[in-house]
Order: C-alpha cells, then structure tokens, then sequence
C-alpha cells in the first residue's frame, strides 16, 4: 500500500456533520438596568412605582425591569399625546410628516442588526428571521406610510382625509418591532399622535425604539409608549380622551375591548386570532409546496395570527406530502434563538408554553396521531419540538382551536368544494393557502375562501402595499397599503367634486 | 424499453399517484429555499469538513482545445496531492478530461486514488449519431476511463422526442461496460426547472450513475437552485426505487464559499449518506486552489498569499 492510499483509507468517513455554533455578537445591544415609560419625548418613571422583570424566553435571563403603567401614567401619556396633537402634529405640513417617516426608517435601516439581535434576545425568534423579515419590513412599513403622508387627496379622491386624533395602539408579542411599525407609521402619516401600549413580554424592542424617535427628532408626545401588562391596555382602551383604538391580539381580549367601546363613538381595529387552512392541491408542486407548509406553520414558532396551522391535503397525495413533511421536520435546527443556523427559536413564554402543551394533550386524548422529530432541546427556557397531528377529525380541538404554536394539525379533502367547504368553516377566517400548478384554479379558490389574506404557492409572504386584516372572528379594519390609512382619517366627502 | 409494452388492448398509464411523478416545479420557492440554505453560517471544525469533503468530491477538470499531455501531467499531479506541503489534504475524486488525453491521465494516476473521467458522446453539444457516441465511449474506456460524462441530446429533449433521448442513455449506459456514467443535462439549455426535473429523471431512469447539471461550456452553468431541483428528483427515486443515484454541479463554482453552500443543500436535502464521492462530486477547473487557501487558513488562522498554492 503506497502513502497514498494509506492516506484515502484514513479519509474522515462522514458520521454527522454537526454545524459549529454561529451566534450573532449580542454586544452590539446596550441595555439599561431599568425603563421608565416613554411620555412626552422622555423616559419617565411610572407614577405607579411599579416595575416588573423582562427576560430572555431562551434562558430565563432577567434582560431589564420595565414600567407597569398605572392609570395615571396612562393618563399623562394620553394627554402628552393630545398636547402634541393640539400644538403643532395635526397641523404642520403633510411633507413634513414625511421627512419623520423617512427618517425613522432609514435610522431603523442603520439600526437593523441591534434591534434584530435585541428582538430575538427578548421574544425567542430566531435571528435569522428577525434579521431577514423582521427589521427589513418594519423599515419599509414606514417608507411606504412616509410615501403616503403628503398625497392623501390622491389616495381618497373627492374625500378630504382629516386626521382622527390621538390612536391608542396596543400590540402583541409575536413581531414587537414589526407590529408596532403596523401600528404607528399609518397613524402618524395620517397626521394623529399615538400612545402605543407594547406587549407585557417583549417591550424591550418598543423601547429602543423611542431612541429612534430621539435620533429623528420627532417632536415630544407625538409617539407616547407604556409598557405594562392587561391592565394598562385596559386602562388605555377606557381612556376618553382617545379617538381610535387599534388592538392586535387574542380574539377574547379583542371582544371584550369591542364590548368595552360599544356605544362611546372611539374608532376600533381589531387584528385578531385565526387558524388558517394550508390547501394543498395533488397538481401541486410537492416539494416547494412541503416547504410552504413548513414557512407557514413554523415561523416564528407559529407564533403567528396568519400561521397556515390546518394543512388541508388532496387525499390522492397525502402519503407522499406526509413523507416529505416528516423528512423535512428532522432538518429543522431547534435552539438558541440568537444563532444563525436556528431555524425555531423558543417559545416566548412560560403562560404560552402551557397553552400550547394544554392542547397537544388534547389532541393526543382525541385520538389523533402526533410525529415530533427527534431534537434535543436547550435545557434553560420555553422549547417546543415542531409537531404534527395527522388523523385529526374536523371536530377535534386542535383543528378549531388556534394553538398559536409550531403544532400542525393535517386533515384531508377529495375536491375542490369540500376543501372550500373545509376551510371556511371555522370562527376565524384571516388566511389561507392554496397550492396548485392551475391558474384557474387560485383564482376560483381566492374568491370563495372566506379570509382576508389568500396566499397562492407561498405563505407568510408580508408587504407594506398589500392591506392585511381578517374576516369574521378574526376581527375588522386593513392594515397594510391604502386600506391601512383609513382608520386613521376622517374621510368626509369633498364639496369639490373632481 | 422506451415504448410502452404491448397491452392485448387499451395502453400503458400509470394508474398510482407514486413517486417519482414528473410533476413540476414552483420557481419562486425553490430559489428561495436554495437561497435560505445559502445563508447558513458554516464555521470553524464545521467549515473545515465541508473544505476537506469539497476537495475529496472534486472532479478536477480541463476540457480545452489547447490541452496537451504536459497539461495532463500537470493536472494529475495536482489531483493526487492537491497541497504538497500539507500531507493531510487528501486527493481529489477525479480529473476530467477529453477522449484524446484519457492515455495520459491514465498513466499518470495509476497508483493512487484518483479516478479518470471522460465526457464523451459529442461533447458539448451532443449533435452527432447515437452510433458515433457510443463508438466514442467504448472507446474511453477501452483507454481506462474510470467514468464517462456524456451529454444528453437536448435538441431531441426540446422537440419532445424524450424516447430518443431515454434510448441514447441506455445504450451510452451499455457502451459503458463497469464505467460509472454521468449524465449532463445541460440545464442552461433546458430553460425550465420543470424540463431540469424531468430530465433527471428521465436520465435516472435510462441507468444514470450520477446527474450532472452542465458542461461548463456555456455561461448559464450549476446554480443553486438548479442543483436543488435535481436533488430532490434524486431524492424521490431514492424513496420509490431504493436506487441511489449521484449528483454533480458543474461549472461556475469557482469559491470555497459557494463549495460549502452546494454541501449544506446537499445534507440538508439528501442527508449524511450522500455526503461521499461515491454520490456527489463537483466539477471544476479553477476552484480547487481557493479551497486550499481557506483549509490553511482555517487551520492557520491567517491567509497566505495565493504566490503558496500552484497553479497548475
């Protein structure tokens, strides 16, 4: 045997190949011990002198204490808020809103990788995401609102768009950063002031933000934050001197505030759950289509209103798909949130843990069939293995329900109108999928699937220009492209007709 | 084999909704996916696997007009110890050459590892008789090639005439006596991923060892996706058949970086068990040299000067 052969024989044979750890440099976040609200254009302490602790879901690590707004704080926000309305914001040049949109999308642009790294660290998402769909939509929301801000006679003609006041926005913890870009970009290219109540577990990214509001000089109580948990939403819903609430979250939460609103003339939005139907044609392109399902149920840990969590498949394929999906669920890297390789990340909290461990119990007791690929999760923090339920009868919890979690229930359908018929019945109706190969066929399914977003051979795909926003329980109002400008103007017909 | 067998009556359909179905491919999600896979962060002890497999998965290529034996001579050797002055950078999988210097080649590998491949069968373009195509494989390796890369007729595949192109693999296969057979597709030629997929399969079909994407002749070569949609070909008749079958992304690969995202695709679409030369390769002519500059800088921790590394 010549050295050379020697040397082949001694060829590493490959057993695994494991990825070395890629984590992004959390440094580039500076945190503060302790944050007050943002009232007025400064960090103040909460009148109430409470705080309470905001951790990291994927280690339990205490990141900062944060302010529970208590009524009063709420108060002094509103009024900040209706101060900044009064004293200049409604008033000044609709292109000088603009120039703030721009600005605070290009610092956020600058900014990206810190408010990336900060948004994993204190909601569990991966980075890749928050890097690559987080940040970079967040930043176009407000290029796309600051394009709206001075040409709103042409966005509503023979309307003369007026401002509405002050919006109290109240947003969740799925996309902190992302929601309240949703939230605040439309309303202040609108001419309105805000007073944004942040989700009690991820308010970190809300905060930072206000930094950004310091860069781009944005005049004081224009944009208000108050963190805190229900209560200060619920404090801010009562509050009478605001003029619009706009609420993303739980249908329960969104019906009480419904409830609440009755009868005092406040405009309302309300963005809520849903438990959309992924429809899988037996035309469709399998493994792209394997990959949608994937996108659609596992982003964000399915921790997503439009999460695609009841995959319909043609009964004619549904070995073959449940092959593919079962295969592609072991590549899934599972782990700490701020490594480039992660591709779920943990689950944000403890509370929703429960939730989500409460219903695959259901699901097991009902008798449906779960697969859990084989995945070692971190040993500190709120993990959930990617989960799918097959054999599950329409009537089952976990087909009803909204799990909110990476837990996909698959059920299956023979023709078109039983998947139509299958998808539309549920409470909920924000999103659906559809993939085939036949045109005809999208178009058919996207004029009788009862949801506002119909997404054809992809899923989770999110622009500022298209408008998004549910039917049904799954609440009212657009938001998103010129839909998404309306709640914030009075749209009162134009005596000069065009 | 390509007709359908006579039936007493009534013809030939295939009745299950198995795999491999010819089915299609959606464009927009299989160059996201590809693109999604090319993020990912390959470091450290990770990335120098990736470089050491990319070195022992390359079929190192000249395919020139100008070459000669000296050229051969020069190729051969770099093959066999790609870093003469590190003994533990093993030799590459293969050379690649034309029919006219496999003699050489030939005689210059005997004794190591290294395998001898041939493109035969009216390289690049394919346009010549079946009966002169195999006439020319027979002959490759009659001279000892090892493996032979043939092109398929992508002017029959166009015109629909899929039976002329299945048939030509068969016979090519057969010409190929123990010879591992590559199959080119040509795919900057096919124009579609749908027509990429069903070639591969249709090549897998016909007896294909491996699928190859280009010749590297043209400037549309081997990209991700492309590479990603003959994976996953691979993949459905590896589920249905049991047959594994190998894959090689030829041309325009020029990085070690671009080396490392074809290997990441490939673990994550096919697993560990195709992580070997036996069942992929990458064809080059130019990368080989990057990839040693990064495997030293990996174990040394700085770049040298590429003056380090020969140029062959």
């Amino acid at each position: 045997m010549t050295d050379l052969e020697r040397r082949q024989d001694r060829a590493p044979v490959p057993s695994g190949w494991d990825y070395a750890p890629a984590p992004e440099a959390r440094d580039i976040v500076t945190l503060e011990e302790r944050y007050g609200l943002y009232i007025g254009g400064e960090l103040v302490e909460p009148k109430s002198g409470e705080y309470f602790p905001t951790v990291s879901p994927a280690s339990e690590e205490v990141l900062a204490e944060v302010g529970q707004a208590g009524p009063e704080d709420v108060d002094l926000a509103v009024q900040a808020a209706r101060d900044a309305y009064d004293n200049g914001w409604s008033a000044i040049s609709p292109a000088e809103r603009a120039k703030y949109l721009f600005r605070i999308a290009r610092i956020l642009q600058e900014r990206s990788r810190e408010f990336a790294v900060l948004e994993s660290l204190n909601g569990g998402k991966p980075i890749k995401e928050s890097r690559d769909v987080d940040l970079p939509l967040a930043a176009a929301h407000f290029f796309y609102y600051a394009g709206w801000a001075d040409k709103l006679e042409y966005a509503f003609p023979h309307r003369r768009p007026r401002s509405v006041g002050v919006a109290g926005q109240i947003i969740p913890w799925n996309f902190p950063l992302l929601m309240l870009a949703w939230k605040i970009a439309p309303a202040l290219a609108g001419g309105n002031t805000v007073v944004l109540k942040p989700a009690e577990t991820t308010p970190l990214s809300a905060l930072l933000f206000a930094d950004v509001l310091r860069q781009a000089e944005l005049p004081p109580g224009v944009v208000n934050i108050v963190t805190g948990d229900g209560r200060a939403g619920a404090e801010l819903v009562k509050h009478p001197d605001v003029d619009k609430i706009a609420f993303t979250g739980s249908t329960e939460v969104g019906k009480a505030i419904q409830r609440e609103l009755a009868g005092t003339g406040k405009r309302l939005t309300l963005e809520l759950g849903g438990k959309a139907a992924n429809i899988i044609f037996d035309d469709a392109a399998l493994d792209q289509a394997v990959e949608g399902i994937v996108n659609g149920i596992y982003f964000n840990q399915g921790h997503v209103c439009c999460a695609g969590s009841r995959l319909l498949v043609q009964e004619s394929i549904y070995e073959p798909v449940i092959e593919k999906l079962k295969r592609r669920l072991t590549t899934l890297r599972v782990g700490d949130p701020l490594d480039k390789n992660t591709d779920v990340g943990a689950i944000n909290s403890k509370q929703q843990l429960e939730k989500i461990e409460e219903l695959v119990r259901s699901g097991e007791e009902e008798g449906a069939d779960i697969y859990q690929p084989p995945c070692r999760l971190p040993e500190k923090g709120w993990w959930f293995v990617p989960t799918v339920f097959t054999n599950v009868a329409q009537s089952y919890r976990i087909a009803q329900e909204e799990i909110f979690g990476p837990v996909l229930s698959v059920l299956t359908f023979r023709t078109p109108d039983e998947a139509v018929e299958k998808a539309n019945n549920t409470p909920y109706g924000l999103s659906a999928g559809v993939w085939t190969e036949k045109g005809s066929r999208i178009l058919s399914m996207a004029s009788r699937l009862e949801a506002g977003v119909v997404w054809a051979n992809t899923y989770n795909r999110f622009d500022p220009t298209s408008p998004f926003g549910g039917y049904k329980e799954s609440g009212f109002g657009r938001e998103g492209g010129l839909h998404g400008l309306e709640p914030y103007l009075d749209l009162e017909e134009s005596e000069v007709r065009g | 084999m390509a007709k359908a067998p006579a039936l007493p009556s009534g013809f030939e359909l295939p009745l299950e909704p198995r795999l491999p179905r010819i089915g299609s491919i959606d464009q927009v999600a299989v160059e996201e996916r590809a693109a999604s896979l090319a993020r990912r962060s390959i470091k450290r002890e990770a990335k120098l696997f990736a470089l050491d497999l990319a070195v022992r998965m390359m079929d190192l290529t000249t395919l020139e007009g100008q070459d000669t034996p000296g050229k051969i001579a020069a190729l051969t050797s770099k093959a066999i110890r790609p870093d003469p002055s590190d003994a533990s950078v093993p030799s590459v999988a293969a050379v690649c050459v034309y029919p006219n210097l496999v003699p050489a080649a030939v005689d210059r590998v005997r004794g190591s590892s290294v395998k001898v491949a041939s493109v035969a069968t009216a390289f690049p373009s394919g346009q010549s008789s079946t009966a002169v195509k195999v006439t020319e494989v027979r002959e490759v390796v009659d001279m000892g090639a090892d493996e032979v890369d043939m092109v398929i007729d992508r002017g029959a595949f166009l015109s629909g005439r899929y039976a002329k192109v299945y048939d030509e693999i068969v016979q090519v296969k057969e010409a190929c006596g123990d010879a591992h057979l590559k199959v080119i597709l040509e795919v900057g030629e096919l124009g579609t991923y749908d027509n990429v997929r069903r070639a591969s399969l249709l090549a897998m079909a016909a007896g294909a060892d491996f699928i190859k994407t280009s010749t590297g002749k043209l400037p549309q070569a081997a990209t991700l996706p492309v590479t990603l949609v003959m994976l996953e070909a691979i993949r459905d008749v590896h589920e249905e058949t049991g047959r594994k079958v190998g894959m090689k992304p030829a041309g325009g690969i020029r990085q070690a970086k671009q080396a490392v995202q074809y290997l990441v695709q490939l673990h994550e679409t096919l697993g560990i068990e195709w992580l070997t030369p036996d069942l992929y390769r990458l064809g080059a002519s130019t990368l080989l040299n990057d990839v040693l500059m990064q495997i030293r800088k990996e174990k040394t921790g700085n770049y040298q000067s590429p003056d380090y590394f020969t140029i062959d």
